[in-house]
Order: structure tokens, then C-alpha cells, then sequence
């Protein structure tokens, strides 16, 4: 494999965007009939490396070469006439189209005047599907099929040229265990033929089980490639995580005081049942599970954003009727939502108005906002959480993750609230501010906040929570103080395990 | 400063060079091409084109907000014309018979409400069903116009009142009372957008809706606020126009939706919300009448002065786009 020439190479790759090195000085190559996989935290740069790749942004510097020539992949188009051809997470098929459009989607063979030969279409299409041995045919309609064999769809219309290189990008995420061999077979069939392959994932066992190199990018840069064969789970953590994150198991035992929040019987529809939970000033609560298990939901709903089908919610117990945002600020609920530019963020105002934007209402004076006031809330919020901008003004947008969150942070902190909701905390923030909002969060909890964070990495979870709770396809499955709590029996609870369950 | 706000004085500075960049033109250009005698930029004609630009521009600046929201009201036009014969026409009715010219703010007042009424259906419908507001004025638009109709069949609604039209031709301090009624809309709405928390929010609101509501933000009762200040808007424009001219025909502010529209993004605000100013938007209202009088002055008829606008409105933003685009990741999906 040594002597041949990689099917994908890319030489010292830098992309910056505004405020952030997403991609530093990044190297990497797939050799043809490789599976290579791709790994790093959320925001360490692999989805920028593979917009870069697919010509969707360009590179600032830096170069790409299929099988050793240097190109420039001006558009995704492009990258596939190239021979790279990418399978997304989130599929982009138009459902209201059959299979065999969706596949030829821009090139339909045509016959005079522009008409589609939908003759050759057909069979053109049954031709690749046939070699992907799938149950369906070039006429169904692709909103007619299963998630897993729309990404089949997707990997036919790969096959339509002749790929030098397939990259896969978390494509495991919403299939069942069955159609995972499914598609490791078919993996394993491009593998075979010579067809380089770039493996997203976080999945640690897939990746032991299906690749041949592990590359690893930690905040924008690439810190190594190790043979799969010869390494192990710690190893490759260790290069994501690094060793600058501290994220040793919380130890302090501190006097948590009385119940703030309590949640009884609390249900949602089919998205969660019957959850229950306190949580006491000073006291961080974790929770912890995968994706789906329904714990946004919980915090959508105490915050107002939904409305729960039953139970009750109780502040200083208190029930409380909340319907909306309005309701839950005004009770002193705040929520740090997981999607922080979609959710929690104006991106095109500048800081100042973003951390007032509650509460500005009472920052009036006569018919006006009173700037004074704001500007006196945003230096002393700015101080305390350290926010690095080079001053009110600056657009939010500007900001990097880990100043942007602080300022959703500072939004709430700065109104006092009772409960404050942390959605995914670090997500996309690079490693140093990771740890600056973990002992944020303790230290908010010693200032005697009740703190909820929601979290689906788990030395985050056991880094930063008093006591865990663990869901599993809506239920709360287990709670653990921070004291029994082992990752063994988190992972049991969190998947659905229910061993010794605990009263 | 930051590079930002500086960023924002240029784009917010850009549509004033571009009046500038008209007058002398028209200045120029006209000294060899024009028919008449007279300089364009003479005093008297600029007051004439201020008052000219008012009809549009009150509108335009409600448009703004509106804008601004992520909305957008294409009912302005129908709203305006049945305004106007409301205002005309209860002037004529006899239970205001005995109120001699007191009659006048009564009609002033019915007229108004009509537009307020108008808009706030539009803005209830927005908040209570979430269907897109261009398709429910759109809707209104067709609805209104049909009021407007059957109000007087293709007959003109007229009324001529000696006292309301020497108020609106009156001049103060040069200003005919309809720019006096621009400039004023304009300072108000200037201090609602970049004072108060009504314009703090709209802002919020058009930039990030999800975000806006999660700050706790009341988005629905913030929209038909807006419907209704248009609603007025409409309303006052025609109030003042009518005052003078005295009778409404039934087509009458047709169009009216597309030229505020047309003003507005000539003056940078943002189709997709979030962005824009009302400063702008006056510059813009200007820059558009600056055009008509200036081609109509060097002997260029209605056509091509339409023809010209429209280019120019795409040549403004194909610009537009191209400047801010500097930097930022250009959209190749």
C-alpha cells in the first residue's frame, strides 16, 4: 500500500473565518481501498476539512491533489466530476422524485430538444442499484424509503461516476443495527474496488471494526494518524481530547440547599414520560444520554418552549403555569439552548444588545432605552465572564464559540435567575474556553444557582454535575451522585440497561 | 470604533453619495439637455420634490419596519386608496353636517382608524394563524382593493374641502405641510427604531426569530403592533395627499406597495430582515424622486423613467451584494 500514490491527498490546509482558525496547517491523505477515518471533538475542524474537499469553501492556503495532481475543487459539482464524492449526514434527496432522478439529479440523459431519455435513466440506474443489491428499483419514490436506503440512493448517485474517493460523514447516525452491516458491506465492496474511503464518525467500535487509519483533528490542526490495528480507544481519545483538558471526575462535596426546581410526573407526548427530578441551589445536575432521549425536550419544556401533556413543575414549591419564554423568565427559568447561533443568538447584533435583549424592557428610561444602564450591565458581565471582544459594539457573529456562549451566559446570569439550563454546554468551542465554562458552571452552582447541564459527552457530565440523571428513549433510567456514579453503569443506564435500579 | 459600526456608516452613507451623485447629473446634464430654463437644482423644485416624495415615502418608512421584521405588506396600496375615501367621503355625511369645519378631524380621525383597522387584521391574521405575511397581504391587498370597489363602483369618491386644502398647501418655514408630515414620521420612527425597545426587539426579531422568542420576546402582539403603525402609515399618507387633491379614484395607490418596497431596499435594508434603517429608507424615498424629476427635467417621458428605476434598482443591489460579499463565504448551493 506504501508505494502507491494516495487517492486523496491535502497539503497544509488553512481556512479561516472571521475571529476563528477552523482549519491550521492540516494534512491528510487516503490511499485507494483504504477506509480512513476522521475523528476530533465538535468544532475541531473535520466538517470545515470536508466543505474545503467537496468545494463548498475554499481553502486560504494549501493545496488538494487527486492521485497526486493538484486540483482545485471549485464546486461540490465539480468535486464530484473529480471523483469525490460525499454521503451527508443529512441526506439531500428531493423525496417527491423517484430513485433514478434523484441519482441523475442534474445530468438526465437526454434525447433531441432536451428530452429525458428516461429509457436509459432506468437502466442506467437498475445498472448501479443492482450492484448495491437493494430492495427497491429505479422508479420508487425516494419519499416512499427507509432512511437507510435513502442513503443507499445516496450511494448510487456516488456511484454514477467513477469515484476515487467516498466520504462518509456520520452515516450511521439514524440507522438500525441491521442496516449498519448493510452498509459496512457495501463499504467494504467500494473498498475492494479500489475506491479510497473517509470515515466520519464518533463511534468508537465502528471505527475499530471498519477502518485500516485513524486521523485525528484536534482544534483546527491535525495531530496524527495512527494504524487502527495497533492503537485502541485511548489512544485515540487521548489525541482528540488532549491532555490540557481537565476533565478528572468532580470531587468536591459541597452543602447544596434548598429544592429550587422540581419536576413531577412530567410527560410529553411520545418524546418523554413521566420524568421526575429536583433540583437544590448550589447543586449541578447532569444529564446524561444519547441523542433523542428526550432531555432538550425536558428543558424546552420547562422553559416554556412546549407544552408538557402532564405533571407538574415546582420552583421553591411552588406550581408553576408556564406556557411560554415569557413566563419562564419571568420566574427566573433561563435556558442556554444547545443550537447557540440558531437558538440562543441574534448573530447580526452586536454584544451589548444581545446580553440586554430579556431585560431591556426594564432598562428604560422614560420612552428610551437607557444606554448607560446597558453598557454598565455588559462591562460588569464582561468582566466577570471574561469575555474577550474589543468592546460592545462588535458584531456577535464576529465572536468565537467560546465567547458567544459566554455572552448567552452573561444574558441570563445577568437577570438573576433562579434556575438557569446549560443545552450542550461546549458544543463546538475549542478546548481552553471548554474548560473556562466548566468552572464557570461550578462556580455558579457555588454561588448557589440550581444548574441543569445537558450533555452527551461524558467527562463533561461527570466533570461538572453534583448528581447525574440518565435517560433512555424518554425515561429517566437512573440517578447517580457524583460519588457512585461509574462509567460502566452510566453507559448500562443510558442504554437502556436497567440494572439494579435503585429506588 | 470598530470595524463594524464603520462598515455600517459607509453602506448607511452610500444611498446620500448616490442623491449626490444624481443632482449633479441632472444639474449637468440638464444645462444641455433640458427644455426649460431653469436650473434643476433650484430651490423651489426641491421643496416640490420633498413634497412629491411624501405619498411614497410615509409609507416607505412603515415599510421599513416591516421590513425590518422579516414581514412584508403588499396591502399599503389598497389601504391607502380606502383611506382616502373614507376621509372624502364622510366629509359628506350628514351627520357631521352641523360641524362645519370640525367635520375635518373627525374625517381625519375616521380615515386613520380605517388604516389602523386595516392593518391590524392583517397583523392578527400573521399572529394568530403563522401563515407568511406576503401571502396574507397579498390576500389583503386583493380584499381591499375589492372593498375599495364596491365603495363607489369606478366612480371617483370626491370632496373638496377650502380649509383642508389651504392647510395642505400651506408652507412653514418653506416645508409644504406634507413634507412637515415626512420629516416628522421619519424622526418618530428613527427614535422607535434605535431608542426604544420596540425597535431593539424588532431588529432581534427579523435577525433571529427562534432566539428572539427565546429571549422571551412576544412575537406575535410585536407583529400586529407593526401591521397597525403601517396600517396608520398608509393612512396618514393618504390623509395628506387627499386633503390637497380632493378626490380619490378607485385605482388610485395601486403600485403604492412596490414603489415603498422599492425605496426601502434601495436604501439597504435587507429583504430577508434583521438589517436596515429608516435614515436609509428616507434616502432612498429622495433618490427615487430625485430620478423621476431629474429624467423628467432632461426630456425623458414615464417609460424610460420606470425603465431606468428598475435597472437601477438592480444594478443597487447586484452592487450591494457584491461589496458585502467581500470576506464573507459566497453561497454556491
Amino acid at each position: 500500500m506504501t508505494d502507491e500514490k494516495p487517492a486523496l491527498r491535502l497539503e497544509n490546509i488553512v481556512k479561516t473565518f472571521p475571529g476563528v482558525r477552523a482549519l491550521d496547517d492540516v494534512s491528510f491523505a487516503v490511499m485507494p481501498g483504504e477506509v480512513h477515518a476522521l475523528m476530533g471533538e465538535n468544532g475541531a475542524g473535520k466538517s470545515t476539512l470536508m466543505k474545503v474537499l467537496g468545494g463548498i469553501l475554499q481553502p486560504n492556503e494549501g493545496r488538494i491533489f487527486i492521485e497526486e495532481e493538484s486540483t482545485i475543487m471549485t464546486t461540490p459539482l465539480d468535486a464530484k466530476a473529480k471523483g469525490v464524492v460525499f454521503i451527508h449526514q443529512e441526506l439531500s434527496l428531493a423525496d417527491e422524485l423517484s430513485v433514478a432522478e434523484n441519482i441523475f439529479l442534474g445530468e438526465l440523459p437526454r434525447k433531441s430538444f432536451g428530452r429525458v431519455d428516461w429509457g436509459k435513466l432506468y437502466e442506467q440506474t437498475d445498472a448501479i442499484l443492482k450492484t448495491l443489491n437493494v430492495g427497491f428499483n429505479a422508479r420508487t419514490r425516494v419519499g416512499d424509503l427507509s432512511i437507510a436506503n435513502q442513503q443507499m440512493v445516496e450511494i448510487a448517485r456516488a456511484l454514477t461516476v467513477d469515484p476515487r474517493a467516498v466520504i462518509f460523514d456520520e452515516p450511521t447516525a439514524s440507522l438500525t443495527d441491521a442496516e449498519k452491516v448493510v452498509l459496512f458491506d457495501v463499504i467494504a465492496d467500494l473498498k475492494s474496488r479500489g475506491v479510497g474511503i473517509v470515515y466520519i464518525s464518533h463511534r468508537m467500535e465502528e471505527i475499530f471494526k471498519i477502518t485500516d487509519r485513524i486521523s485525528v483533528l484536534r482544534d483546527g490542526q491535525y495531530r496524527g494518524t495512527l494504524e487502527t490495528a495497533k492503537t485502541d480507544e485511548d489512544e485515540v481519545t487521548q489525541l482528540m481530547i488532549g491532555r490540557s483538558l481537565d476533565l478528572s471526575r468532580n470531587e468536591e462535596h459541597r452543602e447544596h440547599g434548598e429544592v429550587a426546581l422540581e419536576v413531577r410526573g412530567l410527560s410529553c407526548g411520545d418524546l418523554y414520560r413521566d420524568v421526575s427530578f429536583k433540583v437544590h441551589r448550589g447543586e449541578v445536575v447532569g444529564f446524561y444520554g444519547l441523542v433523542g432521549a428526550g432531555r432538550t425536550e425536558i428543558a424546552e419544556t420547562i422553559f416554556g418552549l412546549r407544552d408538557p401533556s402532564e405533571g407538574q413543575i415546582l420552583l421553591d414549591g411552588q406550581e408553576l403555569r408556564i406556557h411560554s419564554p415569557v413566563d419562564a423568565i419571568r420566574h427566573g427559568i433561563s435556558l442556554v439552548p444547545e443550537d447557540r447561533k440558531g437558538q440562543g443568538l441574534v448573530l447580526g447584533m452586536n454584544c451589548r444588545d444581545n446580553m440586554t435583549l430579556p431585560q431591556v424592557d426594564d432598562l428604560t428610561a422614560g420612552p428610551f432605552v437607557s444606554d448607560g444602564a446597558e453598557i454598565a450591565i455588559f462591562d460588569q458581565y464582561r468582566d466577570k465572564l471574561d469575555i474577550r471582544t474589543p468592546g460592545w459594539r462588535q458584531t456577535v457573529g464576529n465572536l468565537s464559540g467560546g465567547n458567544q456562549q459566554k455572552i448567552v451566559i452573561g444574558k441570563w446570569l445577568s437577570m438573576h435567575p433562579n434556575v438557569l439550563i446549560v443545552d450542550e454546554p461546549t458544543r463546538g468551542i475549542d478546548v481552553g474556553s471548554k474548560s473556562e465554562i466548566h468552572n464557570l458552571i461550578r462556580d455558579l452552582a457555588g454561588q448557589g444557582y440550581a444548574v441543569i447541564v445537558i450533555s452527551s459527552e461524558m467527562p463533561e457530565v461527570l466533570h461538572v454535575s453534583d448528581r447525574i440523571v440518565a435517560m433512555y428513549h424518554g425515561r429517566i433510567m437512573r440517578e447517580f451522585s457524583a460519588e457512585e456514579v461509574t462509567e460502566d453503569s452510566l453507559i448500562q443506564a443510558i442504554s437502556g440497561i436497567e440494572s439494579e435500579k435503585v429506588a | 470604533m470598530t470595524k463594524d459600526t464603520r462598515a455600517n456608516l459607509v453602506k448607511q452613507g452610500a444611498i446620500w453619495a448616490f442623491i449626490v451623485v444624481e443632482l449633479i447629473f441632472f444639474t449637468v446634464a440638464g444645462n444641455f439637455m433640458s427644455v426649460s430654463e431653469q436650473s434643476f437644482i433650484d430651490f423651489d423644485n426641491m421643496l416640490l420634490l420633498l413634497k412629491q416624495s411624501a405619498p411614497i415615502g410615509i409609507i416607505a418608512l412603515g415599510m421599513t419596519i416591516i421590513m425590518i421584521n422579516g414581514n412584508i405588506d403588499l396591502s399599503v396600496g389598497a389601504t391607502f386608496a380606502l383611506s382616502a375615501i373614507v376621509l372624502l367621503d364622510s366629509m359628506t355625511w350628514p351627520i357631521f353636517a352641523g360641524l362645519g369645519d370640525w367635520v375635518i378631524p373627525v374625517s381625519w380621525t375616521l380615515a386613520l382608524l380605517t388604516g389602523v383597522v386595516l392593518g391590524a387584521i392583517n397583523g392578527l391574521i400573521v399572529w394568530k394563524t403563522g401563515v407568511d405575511a406576503f401571502i396574507v397581504t397579498l390576500g389583503a391587498m386583493l380584499g381591499y382593493r375589492g372593498l375599495v370597489f364596491m365603495y363607489n363602483g369606478e366612480q371617483p369618491t370626491s370632496h373638496l374641502n377650502w380649509t383642508l386644502v389651504d392647510f395642505a398647501e400651506a408652507q412653514f418655514l418653506g416645508l409644504h405641510t406634507a413634507t412637515w408630515f415626512l420629516l416628522g414620521t421619519a424622526l418618530v420612527l428613527w427614535l422607535v427604531m434605535t431608542k426604544t425597545v420596540h425597535g431593539r426587539n424588532a431588529y432581534a426579531i427579523g435577525n433571529n426569530r427562534e432566539a428572539a422568542v427565546n429571549a422571551g420576546i412576544r412575537v406575535g402582539p410585536h407583529f400586529l403592533l407593526n401591521f397597525m403603525l403601517i396600517g396608520f402609515l398608509a393612512a396618514l399618507s393618504a390623509v395628506v395627499f387627499y386633503s390637497e387633491s380632493g378626490s380619490v379614484n378607485p385605482n388610485d395607490g395601486m403600485l403604492y406597495e412596490l414603489w415603498a418596497i422599492t425605496a426601502v431596499v434601495l436604501g439597504g435594508t435587507k429583504l430577508t430582515g434583521g438589517y436596515g434603517s429608516i435614515v436609509s429608507t428616507l434616502g432612498g424615498v429622495i433618490a427615487i424622486q430625485l430620478l423621476r424629476k431629474g429624467l423628467g427635467h432632461i426630456g425623458a417621458d414615464t417609460e424610460t423613467v420606470n425603465l431606468v428605476i428598475g435597472l437601477i434598482l438592480i444594478a443597487v443591489l447586484f452592487l450591494d451584494r457584491q461589496l458585502n460579499r467581500k470576506g464573507k463565504e459566497e453561497l454556491k448551493i
